[in-house]
């Protein structure tokens, strides 16, 4: 259940695959820097394809503990991702925003929790629900 | 043919982006410390609050009519302003950004139904940002601006205009009876650049309509009126007279960027770009007999070349203190230019924007100089220079410290401000879960 934590902690490990693009270097020169090209890590584009789309929001709450979601995770937003079923959302009820999973069954939305003592959110007559963004990855920051 | 994207009710449309609760409700942004509404939303529009209107004569309706008001967030703005352009960017093939909520596209040679492709963009921005836009298409610049006009207008005023021009409106993609009746249904004050004295003026002269005054000789216009009156008919008539850099300046920001003629990579000829940019929006800014509270900067890669690394950096210089001074603002933006460059990235486009500004006359000092309010710009240079001869260069540098670290807040009156949820690690957007 701990999917996108684990997700982050996977590209963490690639950490250590940075590129060097050996330039052509002339004999009896030394290299201008620009023969160099070196590739920083981008952890941003690692978590979301569309940057620009995307925020970071704070999670305060238990409904997503089995996610492993704490009171302060951070919540990475993508706003182009097409949301579907089993996606973990940032969704707009009336004029509130919660943080739930997404289930889509013959067309029929519900918003679930990742905790049992939480009922799901169905949306009812008269309210609106709107999908904000998907959720591409949960950081969570450890005591140091 | 050109575009013109703009969001609606921009500074409004930022802030409920993270505040569902505003929805529905009449909202104004206020500025220059709280003391007038720059941006209203529509519901605010309808209980008849007009541009520029003084808090103190809008703040009982708080109480009877459940009015917000927020202090100005031009962080939170100028970043959303940033996401929407990025996103706006795509429609085109160059893009003038033109004030922190508008920018020009050129669609020259773009196959296909621009109309389809308008909305296409505008509903990806929308889900981006949840900014609605606008868009006008014309072939002058005049003309995307009426169109822009025309497709707002039908969205927030049902019977105003047919409502298919509604969001996206194609004043060259219509039959010319259709075209007329938009003109012809248009008040002649709308047009870009003619304002209410010369509009006014216009009225008496018996030119009530935009087709009207596209009737016009444009020899007349230069005769009775001025060259730019002139330029306007003839962009009326579809001729193209005003270029990417020469047009009528906006009201609220001032922004001076440009794409450029090759892939620039170095800080040097950055930092030359962005000081002829700086010098031009403060000559600019100087016309109008202005000052500016903030500099925003920003540069970025060409979206259009797919095979180069992708960067879009900017960020705003919140000036000590409001001013028109070239070497000042100059300053500023090239603080900003140092924090937001990074080597090996092919840049395409680089602007500078003057936003929070007043008129001159309204100047207020924040630190006591010494000097009155109403003093020239020279004496203020003295006594600065004086404060930084006293004090030691690090005076000055406060101002330029802002770039890093958080300006101080003194200076304004911010009471109302929202977090700034996209540029601060500590203010973002608590979601419950």
């Amino acid at each position: 259940m701990h999917a996108n934590v684990l997700s982050i902690a996977k590209s963490i490990t690639t950490l250590s695959k940075v590129r060097y693009y050996p330039g052509a270097i002339p004999a009896g020169f030394p290299s201008p820097a620009e023969d160099f090209v070196v590739e920083q890590l981008d952890l941003e584009a690692e978590l979301t394809k569309h940057p620009r789309a995307t925020y970071y929001v704070r999670l305060v709450g238990d409904s997503l503990r089995e996610l492993g979601v704490v009171d302060g995770t951070l919540a990475v937003v993508d706003c182009l991702q097409r949301p579907k079923s089993g996606h973990v959302v940032i969704a707009r009820i009336d004029a509130d925003f919660t943080c739930k999973v997404l289930q889509i069954r013959n067309g029929q939305m519900k918003l679930k929790a990742a905790n049992p003592t939480y009922p799901d959110i169905v949306p009812k007559e008269g309210q609106t629900v709107e999908i904000i963004g998907v959720v591409t990855a949960l950081i969570r920051k450890l005591p140091v | 043919m050109l575009a013109l994207v703009d969001g609606n009710n921009f500074y409004v449309s930022c802030e409920r982006m993270f505040r569902p609760d505003l929805l529905g409700r009449p909202v104004v942004v206020l500025s220059n410390n709280d003391g007038c509404a720059i941006a209203r939303s529509n519901e605010a529009k309808d209980l008849g609050i007009k541009m520029g209107a003084p808090w103190f004569q809008i703040r009982h309706m708080e109480g009877s009519a459940g009015l917000v008001a927020l202090s100005a967030n031009f962080e939170l703005y100028g970043d959303m302003s940033d996401r929407m352009m990025t996103f706006a960017a795509a429609l085109g093939h160059q893009q003038e950004i033109y004030s922190i909520d508008e920018c020009f596209l050129d669609l020259g040679g773009i196959p296909g139904d621009l109309v389809l492709r308008s909305r296409k963009i505008r509903s990806r921005i929308l889900r981006a940002t949840k900014i609605p836009t606008c868009v006008g298409i014309g072939p002058t610049k005049t003309l995307a601006k009426l169109a822009n006009h025309i497709a707002k207008t039908a969205e927030r005023k049902p019977g105003s205009y047919p409502s298919h021009h509604a969001q996206v409106c194609h004043l060259g993609a219509m039959g010319e009876q259709e075209s007329q009746s938009l003109l012809q249904a248009t008040e002649v004050g709308e047009v870009w650049g003619v304002g209410r004295r010369i509009g006014a003026q216009l009225q008496e002269a018996g030119i009530r309509t935009v087709w009207d005054l596209a009737q016009m000789n444009p020899s007349v216009a230069r005769q009775r009126w001025s060259v730019v009156l002139e330029k306007t008919v003839r962009e009326l008539q579809g001729t193209p007279c005003f270029t990417f850099e020469d047009q009528p300046p906006p009201k609220q920001q001032i922004a001076c960027t440009r794409s450029f003629g090759h892939p620039v990579t170095g800080l040097v000829e950055l930092q030359e770009a962005i000081t002829a940019f700086a010098c031009r929006a403060a000559e600019k800014l100087r016309q109008q007999d202005g000052h500016a509270g903030v500099v925003m900067v920003f540069i970025r890669t060409s979206p259009f070349r797919q095979q180069d690394a992708q960067y879009s950096g900017y960020r705003m210089f919140k000036l000590l203190e409001p001013t028109s001074d070239s070497a000042r603002i100059t300053q500023g933006a090239l603080a900003v230019l140092r924090a937001i460059y990074k080597p090996g990235f092919n840049y395409a486009k680089a602007g500078v924007m003057l936003m929070e500004l007043s008129p001159a006359s309204q100047h207020q000092f924040s630190l006591d100089l010494g000097v009155e309010p109403d003093e020239s710009r020279g004496r203020l240079m003295t006594a600065m220079d004086a404060l930084n001869k006293r004090f030691g260069k690090g005076t000055l540098a406060l101002a330029t410290a802002g770039v890093a670290n958080e300006p101080k807040q003194w200076a304004m009156k911010q009471e109302r401000r929202t977090p700034r949820y996209t540029t601060r690690w500590d203010e973002l957007l608590t979601v419950k879960c």
